[in-house]
């Protein structure tokens, strides 16, 4: 045993953890001044939160290098096991889980709140890697197809049923992974494209959409001749389906939560009623904006110190960074988070077993959606979704649930050499 | 070994840093590009706490304190943070009704949001805050800010020091030192000197958060700026004379203004009737002030000293004497021979007091002899010297406005007037071009006519007689802050372009006409004056009484002008103010008590509030109604 251990040392991606030690330790500096308090200046006053995340950030570093001990075949094997066990928690949470704004997501076990479908997303990943790893498995098979989206979607529903839309739709995510694993670059598009839709149909006049999109497929029938009848179809049934979405729009705006309905409008019109719905988003904005170039200076923020900025230790803590860091700073930070997201897929596409690969993905997507959407929420470029900001954002549930998910990661990549398939 | 997709990873690559890089283009839109945020970002954490400097004081030349400050105290309200206040002791406290207390809380919203803080009660005393305060803990959402008002001691020279008040929409938008609620002088020394008198304002820096409640100084203060004072100034009154020349005029319509010959500083600016400046201050302001210009018969707002407009009458002639000499057409040796009246064809007829018969310069100036004055102006015009009676009056105009008439005189107070010169483009105009004689404008040489001047250019006038020819233009201020001087312009010697040597017999005659002439009864035992008076015509009613002195005769210590509308002769109040005046100014007492008393008591306002009461038979223009009236000049 001895041995094998001083084999994987060298083949850790310290690059990696450097990166993630360094983002833990940036992600701490914010808290601290989130909620700076001069009454308890002392940074390891475990009543405030600064002195909290120092205790999840130690149990996170303990979690890591357990992980790291772990045989790496443990977590190929146990995949379906993990995943099964988190699911079940995921419905059972829906039952045992306590009111919380709405939600019932959270397990409250003495002091600790354990939210399943932030920190069980590791066994998700892992199962779907090893189901789209298995043999013979091609993501062009409908049933396999099918089954992938399955593995997704269950979960996802479960979240959902939580009252927890936002973490659910972290989820999507996974899309990236089944594209890198042979699913449709048309998919993607269509997905996209609907998106897409969904968005213009609440901005612009539907009828003034349907005429265009009617105009679009007509000029497809007129100007590329279409060989073959199954083309006319094609192109018909797009544009059938193109209206139903867009008049479904609306509709379906109309079914969501206030609250959904509310981040909406008010991502889609930022001036609205800026008091009430528009004030988290319009604070943020603000607060990012007065930061200019060098920033405010550490603990010199105003916005994000004297409470205008709503959650900024949480969700809203990118907020802090840019007002106090400056664009300098938050341009840094940016760089870094796609610097780890392109490791990420380096380390990915480096692996013998498609297993590892799989995962890796997934780890990368996963990230790249949080930051994606925190970042963007905050820059008013995505509308308001409660998630955290990766190593970032005050709580124990998401860091755990972030470096469980990239150590696993990092442990089987230290393992590359010894996996042949 | 990585699938069949592995080029894959590129799509991949490119949405993350495409992620990247858009978001660095928003964050450097936000945070550079565009400045909306950081402005909002002021606004919503900083609340700016206006430090208002004190106002300068103002000094007399003897540094008897003027103008001072007084606390006040502005009641400041935050609507949404009144709760459960006890109203009825609030409203007994501030000695105002619930109606107001109510009236009040709505302004506040209205003006400023109910989270923002406004002026609820303006200025109230330091009797009335001092109850106040003690239970101020118990009035959640009120607090006091200090502000100071203005405070005259001495109650004197209203119109000299002017007054401050709010500053006006109009001056705000203008000027961004300004904001809306700042007090400005508005008139006087207030106004001129606002740029040394107000001060700069300081600014607090204090933190709030998002409940709008006050967190602390922004950085301890390392931003605020404290408020720097305004400079007190020095002015050159001297307020026991001032104080003395109000009590004088007291019941008279007119002014009485008095300048040290050798400096040009006012020593005495009386505008009556006046008012006591305390009126115009705090709270009382707005009412008292409306009160004050309701009087459109006397007027008592309006700054006579520097405004009003009087014929000069006799006080022009040692003008026209010395204008005379110069050109050449006068010398101490002419004589005119005056029948009773200046007569000159059929149309002209200047009377003359009394039928003077044969006499010379001096004689002339000391009885004031009308004729002798006429013939004066009359050979002026028909100088050989100049081709025509228009160049010959084109050169006497400009030997008079050189003396400072009509003219601003470029004193340091707002709203001096210029008084009128008439110019031969008026006289082509109203008699048509060459159709105007010597004969016609006779009257010019007695001061009457168009010709329209101020107290504060009679003042000049004695001036530069005293000086034997030039002035220091007259101002108010001697010194500002601890040792800076007036303006240069204020120190520079304007020469009249007539030659000392012709100043001794006008000299010589005025001091004739105090110690023998017209003024005799104004003599002041041991001091020897020389003075001329001048008795106005005026169309719509009893003579202006007009006199312009100095004193002593040979080393002069003060210049007056004393002008009493309505007071008839020039002797019977003018020249006697005058004297007392200067006998004040010069031994500090007065011995002469009986004509002080006289003069104190006397009432010749009436005589204008008559006349302007009762209804008016016929108004007709000055030089109509000059032509038509007997003349008759003291």
């Amino acid at each position: 045993m001895p041995d094998r251990r001083k084999n994987i040392v060298p083949n850790i991606d310290w690059f990696t953890i450097s990166l993630y030690v360094f983002l833990v330790f940036i992600g701490w500096l914010n808290i601290y001044s989130a909620v700076y308090n001069p009454a308890h200046p002392h940074i390891f006053d475990t009543s405030q939160r600064y002195g909290k995340q120092i205790i999840w950030i130690f149990t996170a570093f303990l979690m890591a290098f357990l992980i790291m001990l772990t045989e790496a075949s443990f977590f190929s094997v146990f995949s379906y096991i993990l995943y099964g066990m988190v699911l079940l928690s995921l419905v059972a949470v829906i039952f045992i889980g306590r009111n919380v704004k709405g939600s019932h997501s959270w397990f409250h076990i003495g002091s600790i709140s354990i939210q399943p479908a932030e920190l069980g997303i590791f066994a998700i990943n892992l199962g779907l890697a090893k189901y789209l790893s298995g043999d013979g498995i091609t993501i062009k098979r409908a049933g396999v197809f099918m089954r992938a989206l399955a593995l997704i979607f269950i979960p996802m529903l479960a979240i959902v049923l939580q009252n927890e839309t936002g973490v659910a739709v972290t989820y999507t995510a996974f899309v990236i992974v089944l594209y890198r694993e042979g699913l449709s670059g048309n998919i993607l598009l269509s997905i996209l494209f609907t998106a897409l839709l969904f968005i213009m149909a609440l901005v612009v006049s539907k009828i003034i959409l349907t005429g265009i999109l009617v105009g679009i497929a007509l000029i497809f029938f007129f100007m590329f001749t279409m060989r073959k009848t199954k083309d006319l179809f094609r192109t018909a049934a797009i544009l059938i389906l193109s209206v139903t979405i867009l008049w479904g729009a609306g509709y379906g705006l109309k079914k969501l939560e206030p609250h959904q309905r509310d981040r909406i409008e008010v991502f889609l019109h930022p001036n609205l009623n800026k008091s009430k719905q528009g004030y988290n988003l319009n604070q943020a904005k603000i607060a990012i904006g007065s930061g200019s170039f060098w920033g405010k200076g550490y603990l010199e923020g105003t916005q994000t110190k004297f409470h205008f900025v709503p959650e900024q230790a949480t969700d809203f803590i990118f907020c802090t960074l840019c007002e106090e860091w400056g664009f300098a700073g938050a341009s840094v930070v940016l760089f870094l988070f796609v610097v780890l997201l392109i490791r990420l897929v380096i380390l990915a596409e480096r692996q013998r077993s498609a297993f590892s690969r799989i995962y890796g993905y997934g780890v990368a997507s996963i990230l790249f959606i949080h930051i994606a959407i925190n970042a963007g929420m905050t820059l008013g470029l995505m509308p308001v979704i409660g998630i955290p900001l990766p190593f970032f954002s005050y709580g124990g549930s998401s860091l755990w649930a972030f470096t469980i998910l990239l150590f696993i990661f990092l442990r089987l990549d230290a393992d590359r050499l010894q996996v042949l398939k | 070994m990585n699938g069949a997709y592995s080029e894959r990873r590129i799509i991949v690559y490119v949405i993350f840093i495409a992620m990247g890089l858009a978001y660095i283009l928003r964050l450097y839109y936000m945070q550079i590009i565009d400045d909306s945020y950081k402005l909002d970002a002021s606004n919503e954490a900083f609340r700016h706490i206006t430090q208002y400097p004190p106002r300068g004081c103002i000094f007399d030349r003897n540094r008897k304190l003027l103008v001072t400050n007084e606390a006040a105290y502005d009641i400041m309200v935050v609507p949404s943070q009144v709760t459960g206040i006890d109203t009825v002791s609030f409203c007994k406290d501030l000695n105002i009704t619930r109606d107001d207390f109510i009236a009040g809380i709505k302004k506040a919203i209205a003006l400023n949001t109910a989270t923002h803080p406004s002026v609820f009660l303006k200025e109230v005393t330091p009797e009335i805050y001092a109850s106040f305060e003690e239970k101020m803990y118990k009035y959640h959402g009120f607090s006091a800010e200090v502000r100071t008002i203005r405070r005259y001691p001495m109650k004197i020279a209203p119109h000299l020091l002017g007054y401050i008040g709010e500053v006006s929409k109009e001056l705000c938008a203008r000027n961004p030192k300004y904001k809306e609620g700042d007090y400005i002088g508005i008139s006087g020394m207030e106004e001129s000197y606002e740029g040394e008198l107000g001060g700069t304002k300081g600014e607090k820096i204090m933190m709030m958060d998002a409940m709008n409640r006050v967190v602390g100084e922004y950085k301890n203060g390392k931003y605020s700026k404290p408020p720097d004072p305004g400079d007190n100034l020095t002015c050159t009154l001297d307020a026991r004379l001032q104080a003395y020349g109000e009590k004088l005029m007291a019941n008279k319509a007119g002014s009485i203004v008095a300048i040290e010959p050798s400096t040009g500083e006012i020593l005495a600016l009386v505008s009556s009737p006046e008012y006591d400046p305390n009126l115009l201050v705090g709270s009382v302001r707005a009412r008292n002030y409306a009160d004050l210009a309701e009087d459109s018969i006397t007027i008592p707002l309006f700054n006579r000293a520097l405004m009003a407009h009087y014929p000069p009458g006799s006080t022009f002639k040692p003008i026209e004497a010395l204008i005379g000499q110069q050109e050449g057409t006068l010398t101490p040796n002419t004589t005119y021979f005056c029948p009773g009246a200046f007569i000159m064809g059929s149309n002209v007829h200047i009377a003359c007091d009394s039928r003077h018969g044969s006499l010379q310069l001096e004689d002339a100036i000391a009885k004031s002899c009308n004729t002798y004055f006429c013939n004066v102006f009359v050979a002026m015009m028909n100088n050989r010297a100049y081709a025509s009676t228009e160049e010959a009056f084109d050169s006497w105009r400009k030997y008079v406005v050189s003396f400072g008439f009509g003219t601003r005189l470029d004193i340091d107070l707002p709203s001096a007037l210029r008084g009128n010169v008439p110019t031969s483009e008026h006289y082509d105009k109203t008699f048509g071009e060459g159709r105007w004689k010597p004969g016609t404008i006779a009257w010019l040489g007695i001061g009457q006519g168009e010709l329209e001047v101020t107290p504060l250019q009679l003042a000049n006038e004695a001036a530069i007689i005293a000086n034997r020819g030039y002035f220091i233009t007259p101002h108010v201020v001697k010194s500002i802050g601890d040792n800076k001087g007036p303006g240069k312009k204020y120190t520079i010697r304007h020469y009249a372009p007539v030659d000392e040597k012709y100043f001794g017999i006008v000299v010589d005659g005025m001091s004739d006409a105090v110690s023998g002439g017209t003024a005799a009864a104004s003599q002041i035992p041991g001091i020897i004056m020389c003075g001329k008076t001048g008795t106005a015509q005026n169309p719509d009613g009893r003579d202006n009484s007009l006199f312009i002195a100095f004193a002593p005769k040979d080393t002069p210590k003060i210049a007056i002008s004393v002008v009493v509308e309505r007071g008839g002769w020039g002797a019977d109040w003018a020249a006697p103010i005058a004297s007392l005046m200067i006998e004040k100014y010069l031994t500090d007492t007065v011995k002469r008590t009986d004509l002080e008393q006289r003069m104190m008591a006397g009432n010749t306002i009436q005589y204008l509030i008559d006349e302007k009461t009762k209804p008016k038979v016929d108004k007709k223009s000055t030089s109509a109604a000059l032509k038509h009236k007997k003349k008759r000049t003291g």
